[in-house]
């Protein structure tokens, strides 16, 4: 059952509306009833999330007699922001993942996330799935803040990721979707996979198994148990190292994204299309695998091109 | 006077990029003052300029006393400003959520670091900013609570009004928040209007600017800043919100003072031209920020007021 969560209207002929629609089990009253929630779309320019949303829905509408619980899908957070091609919210130009937990009393943004929060909040699991920006691809991927990561790496071990990467709080972090709700103890899984304005599909359906895995370990789901990936696990800052550009230029890679590299190896080259001339070549300070990559070529000065996540985590033979 | 690079990054397809101050007096590095980071605030450079012309003035008639360093610095973010974007040229992040930096980092972080190596030994710094809505002000300077900058230092801008801003968390990666981390006495300044110039605003913000630097005994200036100073708690401010969205007709501006009753704005059918809402004042007081721009949205806060002492 579609349902407006929250709406506001615009000025010229037009209202903007947060949309979800709930899926319950035939039959089922939806007291008690364990509840997940797939969340995506708080950056417009952030796409992945839309398969998922569209791929889950798909296969649990034909195996509907396993569903044990509630699944709440609100695929667009920002919905103007998705359809102009924006990451913040068109016209205020802030980005939506500062403004939470938001404020029901507040302006026409604070409103509208306080009203996402009110409505998620209570769900037995929420996973925000965001799709990187329009420059880097990342392998699937939960990141999670030190303060939650009691509670939420058990969780995030069961939803097929390659990678669970815990880092430190920041006081600006407090303004996340995420944050506020894993504060007021609703559980909160930030996934981070593909690439900005894009679908990786491949991403898209391993995150449908391991939501299905989750639904299972939660109780929403009465499927057969599948095998879920093994994923590495980061904790120390030391383990992750940034490729920033030395030089403004074209990036061009010459290793493939997820690639196992070995220290010094060349990860790409910086270039000059004015004067046909190499600016720097990257190369990997440390050996590990290169879980991030560039996929807008254009880079400043100081522009991320990647990162490793060292050998010693990655397990790889 | 000393006009110098900052900071440089090279550019690929545009000039490099280029963060330019202007150095006047020499000795113990006393004030920095801060115009632009988003590429909207033109007022706040052209304070900075007429600040610059100003300090020339002063330079030549040696009315700067000896040992003092000022530190002017038009933009910190001239590339935004050119193409006419607010935040950063290609990722459209805010180097004013990046502070103090990070030199090994993305490229706002590394403008951020490299501003902020310049500026963080300075006694006081000044920042012209900006409101995140489009909107006109009273004038008026803020610092954070939880800082070194106080009241009576406030005063010395000699400003009417001086507003005491509980700290954020999206506060602790600004300029302002970090300036005080470094032991340095910050202030943010307010002047009137952001994306168009006014004269008028730009002569109350130098004045101001004058005010302060005579009152801490750096410049020979015969200022006369406001009789009466009021302090307010930026919890005090009253919005008046839009319950409908369409055109917006301001009915009053800031600095207005109004009677409570008095119709403050009217928010117009975009199609019909019939008024669906007239805000109306809650209470005796002034106007202290007002809306500017042609449409506006439900629920937002297009009015602020101060209540009438």
């Amino acid at each position: 059952m579609v349902e407006v969560v929250a709406s506001v209207g615009l000025p010229i002929d037009e209202k903007l509306m947060i949309k979800k629609n709930r899926i319950i089990p035939d039959g089922k009253k939806e007291a008690h009833l364990k509840r997940i929630s797939i969340v995506t779309g708080i950056h417009g320019d952030e796409l992945e999330g839309q398969y998922v949303c569209y791929e889950l829905q798909r296969r649990i509408a034909m195996e509907k007699d396993k569903l044990t619980g509630i699944v709440d899908i609100y695929p667009a957070m920002n919905p103007l922001g998705i359809d102009s091609i924006t990451r913040g919210i068109p016209a205020f130009d802030l980005d939506m993942n500062r403004l939470f937990p938001g404020d029901i009393e507040g302006n026409m943004t604070e409103y509208l996330a306080a009203g996402i929060v009110k409505d998620v909040a209570g769900s037995d699991c929420v996973v925000d799935i965001h799709a990187s920006n329009i420059y880097l691809t990342e392998i699937p991927q939960i990141r999670i803040n030190e303060l939650h990561k009691d509670f939420l790496v058990p969780l995030a071990k069961c939803a097929n990721v390659d990678f669970i990467w815990v880092h430190g709080a920041s006081t600006v972090l407090e303004s996340t979707f995420a944050h506020s709700l894993n504060s007021i103890g609703t559980p909160v899984l930030v996934v981070e996979m593909g690439v900005g304005m894009r679908i990786t599909k491949a991403y898209g359906n391993q995150m449908v198994e391991g939501i299905f895995n989750l639904m299972r370990e939660l109780g929403i789901w009465s499927g057969d148990p599948v095998v879920v990936r093994e994923p590495m696990i980061s904790q120390d800052g030391d383990d992750v190292s940034y490729l920033n550009a030395t030089a403004s230029g074209l990036f061009v890679p010459e290793v493939s994204h997820g690639a196992r590299l070995k220290e010094g190896e060349l990860i790409g080259k910086i270039v000059d299309p004015l004067c046909g001339t190499v600016l720097d070549e990257v190369r990997a300070p440390q050996a590990g695998m290169l879980f991030t990559i560039r996929d807008f070529p254009i880079v400043d000065e100081g522009s991320l091109m990647g990162r490793i996540l060292k050998e010693e985590v990655c397990k790889y033979e | 006077m000393n006009k110098r690079v900052l900071f440089e990054i090279k550019g690929m397809y545009r000039d490099d990029f280029r963060v330019t101050g202007y150095e006047f007096g020499e000795g113990e590095k006393t004030v920095c003052i801060v115009g632009n980071s988003r590429g909207n605030e033109i007022q706040q450079i052209y304070c900075c300029s007429q600040l610059i012309k100003k300090m020339k003035q002063l330079e030549e008639e040696n009315r700067i006393i000896e040992g003092n360093k000022i530190l002017i610095i038009p933009s910190i973010n001239p590339y935004s400003v050119n193409i006419q974007k607010r935040f950063w040229s290609t990722d459209n992040t805010d180097i004013n959520r990046m502070f103090p930096g990070y030199n090994l980092g993305e490229t706002t972080q590394r403008i951020a670091d490299g501003v902020f190596n310049e500026i963080k030994d300075y006694k006081y710094g000044i920042q012209f900013t900006s409101f995140y809505m489009p909107g006109d002000f009273v004038p008026h300077v803020r610092y954070m609570k939880e800082g070194f900058s106080t009241q009576e230092e406030a005063k010395k801008f000699g400003l009417k009004y001086i507003v005491e801003r509980n700290v954020r968390p999206y506060d602790t990666a600004t300029l302002n928040y970090n300036w005080q981390v470094w032991d340095t006495i910050a202030f943010s300044l307010y002047t009137n209007t952001t994306e168009r110039i006014s004269n008028t605003g730009a002569g109350q913000a130098v004045l101001s600017v004058m005010n302060f630097l005579a009152n801490n005994g750096v410049i020979k200036y015969s200022a006369i800043g406001a009789k009466k100073i009021r302090i307010i708690d930026d919890a005090e401010f009253i919005s008046v919100k839009t319950e409908k969205s369409g055109f917006f007709d301001a009915l009053v501006k800031a600095g207005d003072k109004v009677e409570a009753g008095t119709p403050l704005a009217h928010i117009i059918n975009p199609y019909e031209g019939t008024i669906l809402e007239t805000l109306y004042s809650p209470l005796n007081g002034t106007i202290f920020f007002i809306h500017n721009a042609p449409i506006t949205y439900a629920n937002t806060a297009v009015i602020k007021m101060l209540e009438e002492e």
